[in-house]
């Protein structure tokens, strides 16, 4: 038990932080299936296009840079639990405000792609295809904004000098939601982008 | 992370490394479908690539492989539960109808 678990106990509370984080392992398993699920949807329906446009519309190029911004999301914001367990709070702040401007930025990528595919002829109702993709896309875009927002939470946490409150959510379970954004959007890249070339 | 780690982790150098070796691997990932002589294996380079990021990320930056064994378990059934869901959503579909 670490010194910090110790004076918890000590205090005549109970340690929960490891049961947050099991807890945080037990989601992100689940939200295996909840991706999976949907990546084998958009399988099914990845070739009934009806008059719509289809795979051909997507532009690789532009995707893989996307993808390499949010896989070096995943780097700043290791870096920023490295800083974390060093209490280094300045440290943790500049990576965790690095981690969410990466964010940001494939997110507005995500934005701009939808925008090109809508005035292309590609919108949700438009086919199958059409609908799987955004489904897809779409709900990881929506966590991807999620884990923006609690890294914001985060920095302001620091800037306000409550980093090390350990109540809720911290830099480790954010982190381990943030890292978990990055590999579904591996699969979605393999599987969406590549495999459709 | 502390309370479960048994093993030290790594440090920068060595996660700006493992950045570095991912990167390659997506370099790579976007230059197969180009490659005509690669064309037969494709599929499978590209699934093989994708997983390989997918558990060093895993693996590393989320200390998984420094973790407990309960957590490990618990992320691992859901990485494996996607499988028999895979066919129960395409059998559900009628995808081999």
């Amino acid at each position: 038990m670490s010194s910090e678990a110790a004076a918890v106990e000590a205090a005549g509370h109970h340690d929960v932080r490891p049961i947050r984080k099991t807890a945080m392992w037990v989601f992100l398993g689940s939200e295996c299936m909840f991706f999976g699920s949907m990546i084998a949807t958009f399988l099914l329906y990845r070739n009934t296009t009806g008059d719509g446009p289809g795979a051909d519309i997507l532009n690789i190029s532009f995707t893989s840079a996307s993808s390499f911004i949010l896989l070096m999301s995943s780097l700043t914001m290791v870096l920023a639990h490295h800083a974390f367990t060093n209490r280094d709070a300045r440290g943790t702040r500049i990576w965790l405000s690095a981690t969410a401007l990466l964010g940001t930025t494939f997110l507005a990528g995500q934005v701009f792609e939808f925008t090109e595919f809508i005035r292309e002829g590609l919108t949700l109702r438009t086919s199958s295809f059409g609908s799987a993709f955004y489904m897809l896309t779409g709900f990881h875009g929506a966590h991807v904004a999620i884990g923006v927002m609690m890294l914001l939470a985060m920095v302001y946490l620091s800037v306000d000098g409550r980093l090390y409150d350990d109540r809720g959510l911290n830099v480790e379970l954010v982190g381990l939601y943030w890292h978990f954004v990055d590999i579904v959007w591996i699969v979605i890249f393999t599987v969406v982008y590549l495999l459709q070339v | 992370m502390a309370e479960a780690t048994n093993r030290a982790h790594p440090t920068p150098r060595v996660y700006w490394a493992i950045a570095l070796f991912l990167a390659a691997i997506t370099a790579m990932e976007v230059t197969v479908p180009n490659v005509d002589a690669l064309a037969p294996a494709k599929v499978p380079l590209l699934w093989a690539l994708g997983a390989i990021k997918f558990f060093i990320v895993v693996a590393f930056f989320m200390h998984l492989r420094y973790d407990k064994k309960l957590n490990r378990t618990l992320f691992l059934f859901g990485v494996i539960g996607v499988f028999p869901l895979f066919i129960v959503v395409l059998l559900s579909l009628h995808a081999f109808g």
